[in-house]
């Protein structure tokens, strides 16, 4: 062995891949294992719901019932034993802190080990003008935080948990929440419909752009508990807003189920940046465990004028099924759709997006970077419709496919329906593969192997990364890398 | 003081010799040219020397700075001071040439014990070396190599020499597809970057480079050996009756 793949092993020894492993040993409040109308009821009531809430769930929980999982993904599992995992898990500190000082000490440290500080203070301390983030930390089924609340009140922006909104901010739930993705949509929308436990909610009002970046970290930390997300997002006349999701959860050799439901609204001349960075446990080399990641993720451009981009860098979950898409209603409005998806060893992605055009001169554009290494397979699938009255509707599509080694596979499924010939479809599509000649170019420069590939990869991508926010980026870029380890030599 | 030292090199690539016994020693701080015909391995010996895969390398050693380095890996040896400037520099799309720098200029200096750069420190190196190259800030920019034409790729490769500060340095041909004004703009950096540290190794075609940057010696490469070895004076002779005289000798 060269003294270089020594240096290689040694570091892989001591660098462990999935640094967000750990669990942390918490006294939890659990539901009675497995799914039932009686849980259902549990779970609304522990979250002290109106009824109107949990009739919804009821109606969800009913036509769940009646539906089969959906079969058409390229994407292989064994089926999933629903009555086998735990539909709510909360940690015991009591009722929701009402401030930051309030939050149990042994959570603040777990997003600290995280590498997201629930405190409300400057990033970057000392730096005039540096970015601020809001966080909502959602631990298992409960929100455990929210920072920087008072500050956005003070300008209208809500920005609270899901919960929090059913309580708070009723007429606003109840006239958005399940409009953008009715609780009929998908089996796995469906049962997030019934049993969906915690997840954000904001509100952008008129006019109003806001200040800072809001984003959710999502932390999976109980065994055998199935996290089910609910998010939703208005930004009203002329409203601006960027909001970002995390998302981690310890190494088991168990299959864990993410069943998210996103909702985004725009009114007219309004704008949500929607940005996702995906990291759940992939699962081991074998594929032994990993998150089971189906989320419906969706937005209705309802105003003219108005504009929903999705960025999404996927690098974690054994399985991964999402296509956050858009639905442009309002004239003129505007769907972007950027991605980066990364399917190493037993790895499984179906991702993709929706455009759906309604409203004239509606304009969407698509650029999905897929990776594949080790054994992953890995699938674009993406409608594009151009309904009857787009007149002048267009669409660009782009989807790049880069394969490290002979072992895995990439698909592109584009389908295309267009009722109005006017509208413009356009779509490229590329596969390649990492060259030698770029590799050695790179390690004769003095760059390792992994090193390289990480380089190249996001060279590959940085058309989406750089729609990401500049605080994320960074970490994004070091992801790419990190995932990739080991796909290689 | 010799920095490399090549003992009876043979090399076959896909099971055909290239290499049949190549001898070669570069003192400290001297610039070897090495010319001859096209397909002679002058290439592959390069790529040999920087570490390529896929080259079965069947007699023969090659110590550089005392060390047998047959074994190491091409970002070892990178690391270890030895720079190729590639005869077809490599394209590597999206990823901007100040960001491919900076990550091989702090690979290398973290090697050597110095510190890293950062950002702001690093674009000034760079530009101080770049100006005089005649590249700027818009093409440090661009992704490495990415639409660039001949010349300008020419004069990246010795950019990165100029950041990397390589102690053997090998040039492929970087003087082929250069215009006359950017011969001598490549030529002067290698010159500035000519010290006694330093050791250079030139792979070329045209006697005209070797006016510009004086070689040590000039050494003839045919059939996969040095068949010729002199001073300055032999790639006259060269230009003159062309390698014909060289066929025999191997054959
Ligand atoms: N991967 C390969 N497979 C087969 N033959 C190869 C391979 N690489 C090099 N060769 C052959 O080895 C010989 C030497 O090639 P090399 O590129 O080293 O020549 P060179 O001296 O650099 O030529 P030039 O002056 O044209 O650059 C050529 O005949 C070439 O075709
Ligand atoms: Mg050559």
């Amino acid at each position: 062995m060269s003294k270089d793949t020594e240096a290689i092993e040694r570091t892989k020894s001591i660098s462990e891949p999935y640094k967000y492993g750990f669990v942390t040993d918490i006294e939890v409040d659990l539901a009675p294992k497995g799914l039932s109308e009686d849980v259902v009821k549990l779970i609304s009531e522990k979250k002290s719901e109106p009824k109107w809430m949990l009739d919804w769930r009821l109606k969800a929980y009913k036509k769940w019932l009646e539906m089969t999982p959906p079969e058409w993904q390229k994407a292989s599992f064994k089926p999933i034993d629903y009555q086998d995992a735990y539909y709510y898990a909360a940690p015991k500190s009591g009722d929701k802190p009402k401030s930051l000082d309030e939050v149990d000490p042994q959570l603040l440290e777990v997003y600290e080990k995280l590498g997201i500080p629930l405190k409300e203070q400057e990033v970057l301390a000392g730096v005039e003008g540096a970015p601020k983030v809001a966080v909502d930390a959602v631990f298992d089924s409960v929100s455990v935080a929210t920072t920087y609340r008072a500050k956005l009140e003070e300008i209208g922006v809500i920005f609270c948990s899901i919960s929090e909104a059913i309580q708070n901010y009723p007429e606003l739930v109840r006239k958005y929440l399940g409009s953008v993705v009715p609780y009929t949509d998908n089996y796995y929308a469906t049962l997030n419909s019934a049993v969906f436990t915690d997840g954000s909610f904001v509100y952008i009002p008129k006019g109003v752009s806001c200040p800072m970046e809001l984003s959710t970290y999502f932390r999976i930390n109980q065994e055998n508990t199935g996290q089910f997300e609910r998010t939703l997002i208005i930004a009203d006349e002329d409203a601006k807003v960027s909001y970002l999701e995390g998302c981690t959860a310890p190494m088991r050799d168990e299959h864990q189920l993410h069943a998210a439901v996103v909702e985004l609204i725009t009114l007219d001349d309004a704008e949500i940046k929607y940005s996702t960075v995906q990291n759940w446990y992939p699962g081991d080399e074998e594929g032994v465990g990993g998150i089971y990641n189906f989320v419906t993720k969706r937005g209705a451009c309802r105003g003219n004028n108005s504009k929903i981009s999705w960025t999404q860098v996927e690098t974690g979950s054994a399985i991964t099924w999402k296509y956050p898409s858009c639905i442009l209603q309002g004239d003129n409005s505007v769907g972007e759709f950027y991605s980066v998806a990364i399917t190493n060893n037993a790895q499984q992605a179906d991702t993709g997006t929706k455009m759906i055009h309604i409203g004239k001169n509606t304009s969407s554009r698509i650029i999905s970077k897929g990776i594949s290494a080790g054994r992953a397979d890995q699938t674009y699938r993406g409608l594009v419709r151009m309904q009857r009255g787009a007149n002048g509707a267009r669409n660009y599509t782009q989807c790049d496919s880069l394969l490290i080694g002979d072992n895995c596979g990439a698909h592109t499924i584009p389908y295309i329906e267009s009722q109005n010939p006017s509208a413009q479809v356009e779509h490229e599509a590329t596969t390649s593969k990492i060259s030698d000649d770029q590799m050695f170019y790179c390690r004769q420069r003095g760059l390792t192997e992994e090193e390289s590939v990480s380089l190249i990869v996001n060279g590959f991508c940085r058309e989406v990364l750089q729609t990401l926010p500049m605080e994320f980026a960074v970490e994004a870029q070091k992801l790419v890398g990190i995932s990739l380890e080991g796909s290689v030599g | 003081m010799a920095l490399l030292e090549i003992r009876n090199l043979h090399a076959k690539v896909n099971k055909k010799p290239i290499l049949n016994g190549v001898d070669l020693t570069i003192d400290v701080g001297e610039v070897h040219a090495i010319m001859g015909p096209n397909g002679s391995g002058k290439s592959t010996l390069s790529y040999i020397l920087s570490g390529r895969e896929g080259y079965e390398i069947t007699e023969g050693e090659i110590i550089y700075n005392g060390l047998d380095i047959l074994d190491m890996a091409a970002d070892e040896r990178a690391r270890q001071g030895i720079f190729l400037a590639f005869q077809y520099p490599v394209e590597i799309p999206g990823v901007a040439g100040l960001t491919f720098l900076k990550t091989a200029a702090n690979a290398i200096r973290v090697h050597r014990g110095i510190d890293e750069l950062d950002a702001m420190d690093f674009l000034k190196f760079v530009r101080s070396k770049a100006s005089s190259l005649d590249i700027s800030d818009s093409m440090l920019k661009r992704a490495v190599n990415e639409g660039f034409s001949g010349g300008e790729k020419k004069r990246m490769e010795i950019l990165q020499m100029a950041v990397l500060e390589p102690y053997l340095a090998i040039l492929d041909e970087t003087d082929s597809g250069l215009d006359i004004d950017a011969l001598k703009v490549v030529s002067d950096g290698v010159n500035n970057l000519r010290n006694d540290k330093r050791s250079i190794l030139l792979i070329t075609h045209y006697q005209r480079l070797l006016d510009y940057i004086i070689p040590d010696k000039v050494h003839v490469l045919a059939n996969g050996r040095i068949v010729q070895s002199g001073d300055k004076n032999l790639a006259l002779e060269l230009e003159e009756y062309g390698y014909s005289k060289f066929s025999e000798v191997v054959e």
